[in-house]
């Protein structure tokens, strides 16, 4: 930070930060360092007494086929979900980039699934999808597609995938059509001027000025998949069939609170506080590279 | 090897806004022509109409005699440099300048070879591995440069391509890129709106105002024999006194020549004044003779301007080197006949 | 020295750009129709089933346009008591969702505002210890802390209240940030004239930095607006009484039964109940919205 002009004044400081810090250090840092403690720690069956154990949790919690099939479940999610939303986010940006007429009209149509709770994004495809009522399913049924996402976990994935994605594709899109603003209009003229068409000018010059904002989007959409996507799952499959739908986040939630197995629950809690910490570094990261660039 | 010929050329824009309102232009091959006006004039959309940036309203433009009105950028085989230089910031140099050959499929070793000799010409040699952003400002308007030259194309375009420079850069790239269009012998369009790069590069100068060529020809005949008084007051610097007449007269205490009977103003330059105390053998002649009060002085070194109050109007004179003179002094100005322009009331030369 | 754009904008007109036919514009029209569609049927179709009755509901598939039960439909989730979420009207759980949700935006607001005036504004021992003691807690969202955080609200007895349900929510290292970073754009001379005429850290913020940071606020606002309203996991989590939902909670508790007993009808109602205010929100405040959203992400 730069040298800057401030008030001469001792105790203020500390008052107008005191609410900030009393939050932050109830609800964040003690808590984070109970997990920390009790990813060590193992109780016993009845829960009368706890020894601590090192890192026992978590070679039980990473040698678990359980869990592993949890990390598998996470990763083919958000790959699945970052692509499906980046994809169409980014065919519409370049759409709404090439339009004058409507284009506000559309973007205020586009963003309505910003405002919908994951959850309730999830129970819309539901209702949509639901073997019993679901209209689509119907058709689907009607076209000969035995499906249930209730029975089969493939089907519950897409479910959950094409739920997570609908929701997001609104972000993307904001942020694809304000990376396509940015990108100077004399760089295409240039660029057909040289010969490159429309086709060739994408892949050549506007794509790779929005790797930047296609990073950054990439880091933010698979936080949004391992983390805020809870709601869907929970809401839309509670994990199922047969933990198909399982995700990280799920799994510590059931662990800990449905089936009360404390140890590995805080031990799959540090481990996504190392996931969130490696995605946060390399955001940072991003962020510093978007300050040196051009 | 190219002409370009607009005829008629409009520009409407959806809401009716009016551009460019018809204008002809002929640009014989490996000419320089350099379109100049103020904001707004319609030089730039005139320029990338001829880039095919921008349809063509109405009338018609063709480069080698072919009419390209419905062919885009891609096909005009013409090369732009950009005000802004508009140098893809994700590629070195080096694929800045081989693009436009890639997309046309050239050869690779013959992009290379072009690239490379190009680079020699415009000392850009030790730049090429870099990216734009490394580079200042001068060295960004020689990739731009290079960028066009690389191509080989029938027309260069250029949109101010050097109002981002400071000025001394100016002048040496003003002159660098006079000599290039030269031993290149490609057929140039310029756009700038600064009147002495118009002066110094243009074979053809074609002065714009309000969407219509107010006049086009050789630059120092269109200096002379200025068709308006917004020409005489757009080219030459500081521009020309303009003084207004009540028919056929001034006001206050000057001679005057004959004049047209149907002028409205009197224009001489700053640099055709005399300063005299006596008349001497001038004022016989017919000359322009009139008394101007001296408000301010403006040494430059090897002239001096004196901004004056004269005849009910504001004008201004050079003197050659220094000046004794100060605010608040009188003295005559004199003005040959043969240095005095006349222009109706409609602005027209007479 | 640059000219300025001599172009008129081309408002209310596609722009025929280069190699752009008049074919292509047409297809981004039609390609964006179609994205519209995607992205606007979910809301539309639970909409239209919110306006049947239950047994056109469970006969699929659903008629496309709205039926004539609108006024029942409503009527009865609004005030019949919903009997699925244990007799809690649906304007009590809008009603918990929107003190949530303002609770958390005006919260995290304030505390965020105060503490980035501190850190930018005054020098005091442990100033950057401070920061980043703040900026870490960007690392520990509440899904890696669920158990230990439920323990410590469960100890200071928060179960089921407001407090619980906002206060935890509205330490943000991202607010700071955002409003960090506004406040070094603002010119130190702005502070030493504040001084010279007089104004002391109080005026100072009142007087100055409040009205700068007005469009900031709103665009904050609308975000964390969305945020609170949208929280699941940690509603979930503290309540457990049926009176104290927020409406998505209540949502998933009232089709979490079997198929055959649930009043699709009603859970339709109550579905639009709870995503119509926050696109209100998102919709009316757009600009603030799209602002915050971009620079929030900074």
């Amino acid at each position: 930070m730069s040298p800057r002009v401030v008030f001469p004044n001792k105790i203020l400081p500390y008052l107008l930060l005191a609410p900030q810090l009393a939050i932050t250090l109830v609800f964040f840092y003690w808590p984070a360092s109970q997990a920390l403690y009790q990813s060590m720690l193992r109780e016993d069956p009845f829960g009368l007494s706890s020894k601590f154990v090192w890192f026992a949790n978590f070679r039980k919690v990473l040698s678990d086929p359980n869990y592993l099939n949890s990390v598998h479940v996470t990763i083919v999610f958000s790959v699945a979900t970052a692509a499906v939303a980046m994809s169409v986010a980014l065919l519409l940006a370049v759409m709404a980039d090439k339009v004058v007429r409507s284009r506000g009209l559309y973007r205020t149509l586009m963003i309505w699934p910003y405002a919908v709770a994951p959850a309730i994004a999830g129970m819309l495809w539901l209702f949509l999808f639901n073997p019993s009522i679901g209209s689509l399913a119907y058709g689907l049924r009607w076209l000969g597609i035995s499906w249930d996402p209730l029975l089969n976990g493939s089907q519950a994935m897409v479910l959950v995938v094409a739920a997570a994605s609908w929701k997001q594709i609104s972000y993307n899109f904001l942020f694809f059509v304000a990376g396509l603003q940015a990108i100077p209009k004399t760089l295409i003229e240039a660029a057909a001027i040289d010969g490159a068409g429309e086709h060739k000018r994408f892949w050549t010059i506007v794509f790779p000025l929005l790797a930047p904002t296609t990073f950054f989007l990439l880091v933010v959409n698979t936080v949004y998949a391992f983390f805020d996507t809870f709601g869907i799952i929970h809401a839309v499959t509670g994990g199922g069939p047969g933990k198909a739908t399982e995700t990280l986040v799920y799994k510590v939630y059931n662990d800990g609170f449905v089936n009360l197995i404390l140890g590995d629950s805080a031990a799959q809690s540090v481990i996504l506080m190392a996931i969130v910490i490696a995605l946060t570094a390399i955001q940072f990261r991003y962020v510093e590279r978007k300050v040196h660039y051009g | 090897m190219a002409t370009v010929d607009l005829k008629d050329v409009r520009k409407v824009y959806p809401g009716g806004v009016e551009a460019v309102k018809g204008v002809s232009i002929a640009i014989p091959d490996k000419a320089l022509c350099v379109l100049v006006g103020p904001s707004g004039c319609g030089k730039s959309t005139l320029l990338r109409m001829i880039a095919g940036l921008e349809t063509i309203s109405a009338g018609s433009c063709a480069i080698d005699g072919k009419v390209v009105n419905a062919i885009g950028p891609t096909e005009r085989d013409i090369a732009m440099v950009f005000q802004n230089y508009a140098l893809y910031p994700h590629m070195k140099v080096y694929d800045n300048m081989a693009y436009g050959l890639r997309n046309r499929g050239t050869p690779k070793d013959e992009i290379d070879r072009r690239v490379r000799s190009t680079a020699k010409t415009l000392e850009l040699e030790h730049l090429l591995e870099r990216r734009p952003r490394e580079l200042s400002g001068g060295q960004r308007q020689r990739v731009a440069m290079g960028r066009a030259i690389v191509r080989n194309p029938k027309v260069f375009l250029f949109d101010e391509p050097l109002s981002n420079l400071d000025a001394k850069l100016r002048g040496q790239m003003r002159v660098e890129i006079k000599n290039l269009q030269r031993s290149l012998g490609v057929t140039s369009v310029y756009v700038t709106h600064d009147q002495l790069e118009a002066m110094t590069l243009a074979d053809v100068l074609v002065v714009m105002n309000a969407g219509l060529v107010e006049q086009s020809g050789a630059p120092l005949d269109i200096y002379e024999k200025p068709a308006s008084t917004f020409v005489a007051s757009f080219i030459g610097a500081p521009p020309m006194n303009l003084l207004p007449l009540r028919s056929g007269q001034f006001e206050g205490a000057v001679t005057l020549p004959a004049v047209p009977g149907n002028a409205a103003t009197l224009g001489f330059r700053p640099e055709d004044c005399e300063v005299r105390v006596e008349a001497g053998g001038i004022a016989a002649d017919g000359a322009l003779r009139l008394l101007a009060r001296v408000e301010g002085v403006e040494p430059v070194g090897a002239e001096s301007f004196l901004y004056c109050q004269a005849a009910g109007g504001r004008i201004v004179v050079r003197v050659p080197g220094r000046t004794e003179l100060q605010a608040g002094d009188q003295l005559p100005v004199f003005a040959r006949r043969e240095k005095l322009h006349f222009f109706g009331s409609d602005g027209k030369r007479v | 020295m640059a000219e300025p754009s001599t172009r008129p904008p081309a408002s209310g007109h596609d722009k025929l750009m280069i190699g752009q036919s008049a074919a292509g514009i047409w297809l981004a029209h039609a390609v964006l129709i179609l994205g519209i569609l995607i992205v606007a049927f979910p809301i539309y179709y639970t909409f239209v089933a919110s306006t049947h009755s239950l047994q056109t509901i469970l006969r699929p598939p659903l008629p496309l346009l709205p039926g004539d039960r609108f006024v029942e439909n409503y009527w009865e989730a609004l005030f019949g008591g919903v009997g699925r979420i244990g007799g809690v009207p649906v304007g009590t759980l809008l009603l918990n969702t929107t003190i949530v949700a303002l609770g958390i935006a005006v919260g995290k607001i304030i505390i965020s505002i105060l503490s980035a005036y501190a850190i930018v504004f005054f020098r005091f021992r442990g100033r950057m210890f401070f920061f980043w003691l703040i900026f870490i807690t960007l690392m520990l969202p509440v899904e890696v802390r669920i158990l230990p955080t439920y323990k410590v609200m469960v100890d200071l007895g928060l179960i089921d209240t407001y407090t619980g349900l906002i206060v935890p929510l509205i330490a943000s290292a991202t607010a700071t940030l955002l409003f960090r970073q506004f406040f070094l754009t603002i010119p130190g001379e702005l502070v030493e004239a504040a001084r010279v005429d007089g104004a002391g850290p109080w005026r100072f913020f009142k007087d100055i930095l409040l009205p700068l940071s007005r469009t900031n606020i709103a665009a904050l606002f609308v975000i964390l607006f969305i945020y609170g309203w949208t929280q699941y996991l940690w509603p979930l989590l503290v309540t457990n009484r049926n009176d104290m939902n927020t409406i998505v909670i209540a949502l998933k508790k009232m089709i979490s039964f079997a198929d055959a007993d649930t009043e699709w009808h009603l859970v339709m109602v109550t579905s639009m109940l709870a995503i119509v205010p926050p696109i209100l929100v998102v919709v009316l405040m757009q600009r603030w919205f799209v602002r915050g959203l971009v620079e929030t992400e900074k």
